[in-house]
């Protein structure tokens, strides 16, 4: 009986931080981020009455048909009854997860345009590295057998390589706001995960696969990448950075790295 | 249907015959009871551990040095002493509890009973089952003892991190091995079990027992032996091919051009790190609902026999277990949407997932539907029950959240799935294991356990799970990862600090109050009232015999089965229960 009142409760004191948004999301930085906290909401508001509406109802079944000497009523259910909450669950659910496929399809099945920025995006236990093409706008050739990360060069590039030259490596992500941006992603060794909380996205970086990426970052500021695959005693610390410039500070910025 | 006729076994007399190596199903399963009994402590033990490091990364505990000269050098836990805390907290709790307890420990003891047999099928099987999950056990926290440690590659062990060999960390090396050993026997005990368990519900259920006469519970643990059966099967497979990538140089799941470590590793090429995700899952899925099944099934017992009323809906009940059954199948993928297989495929994925709902629902509603009306008692047994209930609701919803790709594109990996999974498939289950105790232990051990110290463990324990586990939901909608050792490197988590010390706390609480669990359980083991035939004016056939039963159940009569199991405040019936076995003459419907 008693447990009425503590399922009432703690129904209220969970609803009263999910609409409080006591601990949340940070805010968007695109229009991804926009269509994906939208979905979240709806899911949210859909889960949300079926949360307290169960809670409640259970509370007031424990509460209502405690024994109080009446005798039990006797029946074996309703198939009307049991029709109704079939259809109308399955409904719901599949109606959700249908409104989502958009911002799926946006992220996995749109392929970014021509003029996307192209950066190869590197991990490794327990670091990250991100690699721009340079002026000729073509990746250099590498290799594991010129790999060597104190001296700079993690992804192996081939210095006999001409088109490697200007190969610009950065241990954070820096980008230019507002263009679409393709990223490349390998693994060295272990499965990593790249993940923006205010891009909204993240994405496994399985070593012996190419995975691409692509997105667009509309606000200015740094953002923080903390690695979302378990690989190994570091994970905790595989952290960078990425920062979203203004395209003529981006364009400084690999001026400035390309002469270093 | 036919009487069982197989020659029953004759009782055994030494202490070794009767005791240690039985053949008797119902001390078999206390065997699994008190197996999961041990391990559920030791993985509460290293939950503990795990919660004090995360809020106290830097804290330096003498009694750490010595257990652990290496990985806690000087009292203060190391990162990979963590997760090697974390892989065997979650593969002890996932394999050695959730699956051992519900199915094998209460199915072993109740499934014979409840259709009437005498024992499972094949009752040397069983034996070899049991002692087979033993060495299990044994091998995996043998693993703590060598050298590097236990592994630290989660109980997912997704290689390259668990195939490469020690050069991916400490714990990789004899640790991940033994690991794995461990869970290729624990599969063939679980095959086992299953072929027992389907064959004893097809072919020992008595005079009258149809099969929609079966309590759910009975329900629960076929559907269950079926998953394992085909669920196991895939993971011992993996687990070999995983054994071979580590020691003989094949390479299933390690692919070619990878450095680990500065090494440039030049004897694999042409594996896939996915294959594994896909095997490790098309297990890994069905297990959810190994351990949550035979919880449901308790629970719609439970409800119905103190609600006074029949289960409403039992044909739908049935339904939803086989769908739930089938779909679990057919939903692997759900685990893998940023695994970077197909994007296609996830939109099926998460259709057939969200289909795997409803059923759910179903049950939840049909719960409802037989508290409603109903005369409720509230004896601990049913307490937990209702909690199940809660618990399974709020674990549940969080689950429509998880299973759209577009949501996961944030959730996936961070301490929002941390708490969906432990809410439905830890703590709903372990309350249904709590109700089973309560409700069983007197038919089991012969004495009551106690009534009052039973509601407060469950008042202090339903709260403690809540305060648990509902934070981290909010931490990680916030972007909480999961699998850290500590939140010191990521700027944003210092904000959320005082949530995973509220989670800690409650933890520590928790807990500690499940001390009154085993105080209860072991006073009453010895000094509990002595138990009647039927306490709970329950209906099904274990409650026709002595507490505890004969050594063949049902002392040589052969029970006749004349009604539906479900049948409370019968109109005209002169108890408001009738057993299943009372003859056809009292009124029923079925």
């Amino acid at each position: 009986m008693l447990l009425a009142p503590v399922i009432w409760i703690l129904t209220a004191i969970i609803a009263y931080f999910f609409a409080a948004k006591t601990w949340w999301f940070p805010p968007p930085i695109n229009a991804h981020g926009i269509a994906y906290d939208e979905q979240f909401m709806r899911t949210l508001i859909v889960c949300g009455i079926i949360f307290v509406l169960a809670q409640f109802a259970l509370g007031w079944v424990i509460f209502r048909f405690r024994d109080d000497g009446r005798r039990a009523s006797y029946n074996h259910g309703n198939n009307r009854l049991e029709t109704v909450w079939t259809s109308a669950t399955a409904l719901l659910f599949l109606g959700l997860v249908l409104m989502g496929t958009k911002i799926w399809a946006g992220v996995h099945f749109d392929q970014p345009p021509a003029d996307a920025v192209p950066i190869e995006v590197l991990s490794k236990q327990f670091a990250w590295s991100f690699r721009y093409p340079g002026p000729d706008g073509k990746f250099g050739h590498t290799d594991l057998k010129f790999v060597n990360d104190s001296a700079g060069n993690p992804f192996g590039l081939d210095d006999k390589d001409p088109a490697g030259k200007d190969d610009i490596v950065s241990a954070s992500l820096k980008i230019p706001a507002g263009k679409p941006i393709k990223l490349i992603m390998h693994s060295r060794d272990v499965i990593h995960n790249f993940f923006v909380r205010e891009l909204r996205m993240k994405q496994d970086i399985v070593p012996g696969m190419e995975i691409p990426l692509s997105f667009q970052a509309d606000t200015i500021g740094v953002y923080e990448v903390p690695c979302s695959e378990l690989c190994g005693l570091g994970h905790f610390q595989m952290r960078t950075t990425m920062q979203v410039m203004s395209p003529a500070d981006f364009e400084q910025w690999k001026i400035e790295k390309a002469q270093k | 249907m036919s009487a069982p006729t197989h020659s029953a076994h004759h009782a055994p007399q030494g202490f070794i015959r009767k005791y240690v190596f039985s053949l008797d199903h119902k001390v078999i399963g206390i065997q699994y009871y008190f197996l999961g009994l041990f391990s559920v402590f030791i993985g509460m033990g290293l939950s503990l551990l795990m919660r004090f490091h995360m809020v106290n990364p830097e804290a330096k505990v003498a009694w750490f040095a010595k257990l652990w000269p290496t990985a806690a050098a000087g009292g203060m836990m190391t990162p990979e002493l963590y997760l090697s805390l974390m892989t065997m907290h979650g593969t002890i709790m996932v394999f050695f509890v959730l699956t051992t307890v519900p199915q094998s420990g209460f199915g072993n003891y109740f499934l014979p009973l409840q259709i009437g047999a005498e024992d499972m099928a094949f009752p040397v099987l069983n034996m070899l089952s049991f002692w087979t999950t033993f060495i299990a056990l044994v091998v995996m926290v043998s693993a703590f003892f060598v050298q590097g440690g236990a592994p630290l590659a989660g109980w997912t062990a997704y290689p390259p991190l668990s195939a490469a060999g020690r050069i991916t960390g400490p714990g990789e090396g004899m640790g991940q091995t033994l690991w794995i050993l461990s869970i290729a026997i624990f599969c063939g005990a679980s095959l086992m079990g299953a072929i027992n368990f389907i064959a004893t519900t097809v072919d020992l259920r008595c005079k009258g027992m149809r099969l929609m006469r079966m309590p759910l519970t009975c329900w629960t643990w076929l559907v269950t032996a079926i998953l394992a059966l085909l669920g196991f099967a895939v993971l011992l497979a993996a687990g070999l091919l995983l054994i071979l990538d580590r020691t003989v140089g094949t390479s299933f799941f390690i692919p070619g051009g990878l450095m680990i470590s500065d090494q440039i590793i030049s004897n694999h090429k042409g594996g896939s790190p996915l294959l594994w995700q896909h095997l490790f899952w098309f297990f890994g899925h069905p297990e959810v609902y190994i351990a949550i099944l035979p919880g449901m099934g308790v629970t719609s017992h439970l409800l119905s026999t103190f609600a006074r009323k029949p289960v409403f809906g039992y044909k739908a009940m049935v339904y939803a277990i086989l769908s739930i059954g089938f779909l679990g199948f057919l939903v692997w993928g759900h685990h893998m949407f940023m695994s970077g297989m197909n994007p296609y495929s996830a939109m099926a994925f998460s259709v057939l997932t969200m289909a795997i709902g409803v059923p759910s629902a179903i049950k939840t509603f049909n719960w409802i539907g037989t508290l409603w009306g109903g005369k409720i008692h509230f004896d601990t047994a049913m307490m937990f029950s209702l909690g199940f209930v809660s618990l399974f609701v709020t674990g549940g919803l969080s689950g429509i959240f998880l299973g759209q790709p577009a949501l996961d594109l944030y959730f996936h990996d961070t301490y929002f799935v941390v708490g969906h999974f432990h809410m439905i498939m830890g703590v709903a289950a372990i309350f249904g294991m709590f109700a089973g105790t309560f409700y069983w232990f007197p038919k089991m051990f012969g004495r009551m356990m106690n009534e009052t110290l039973g509601k407060i463990h469950f008042y202090a324990t339903f709260i403690g799970v809540y305060c648990i586990f509902t934070p981290m939901h909010f931490v990680g909608m916030a972007g909480n990862p999961r699998r850290y050792s500590d939140f010191t490197n990521v700027e944003y988590l210092a904000a959320l600090m005082p949530v995973h010390k509220f989670m800690t706390h409650a933890a520590y609480f928790t807990a500690a109050v499940q001390i009154l669990f085993l105080i209860n359980l072991f006073w009453s083991l010895w000094k509990g009232p002595k138990a009647p035939m039927n306490p709970w004016n329950s209906t099904s056939l274990e409650w026709t015999v002595s507490s505890p039963p004969p050594f063949d159940n049902f002392g040589g009569v052969h029970p006749v089965v004349n009604h539906g199991p479900y049948e409370f405040s019968v109109p005209g019936a002169p108890t408001d229960f009738i057993m299943q076995t009372d003859p056809p003459s009292v009124t029923s419907e079925d």
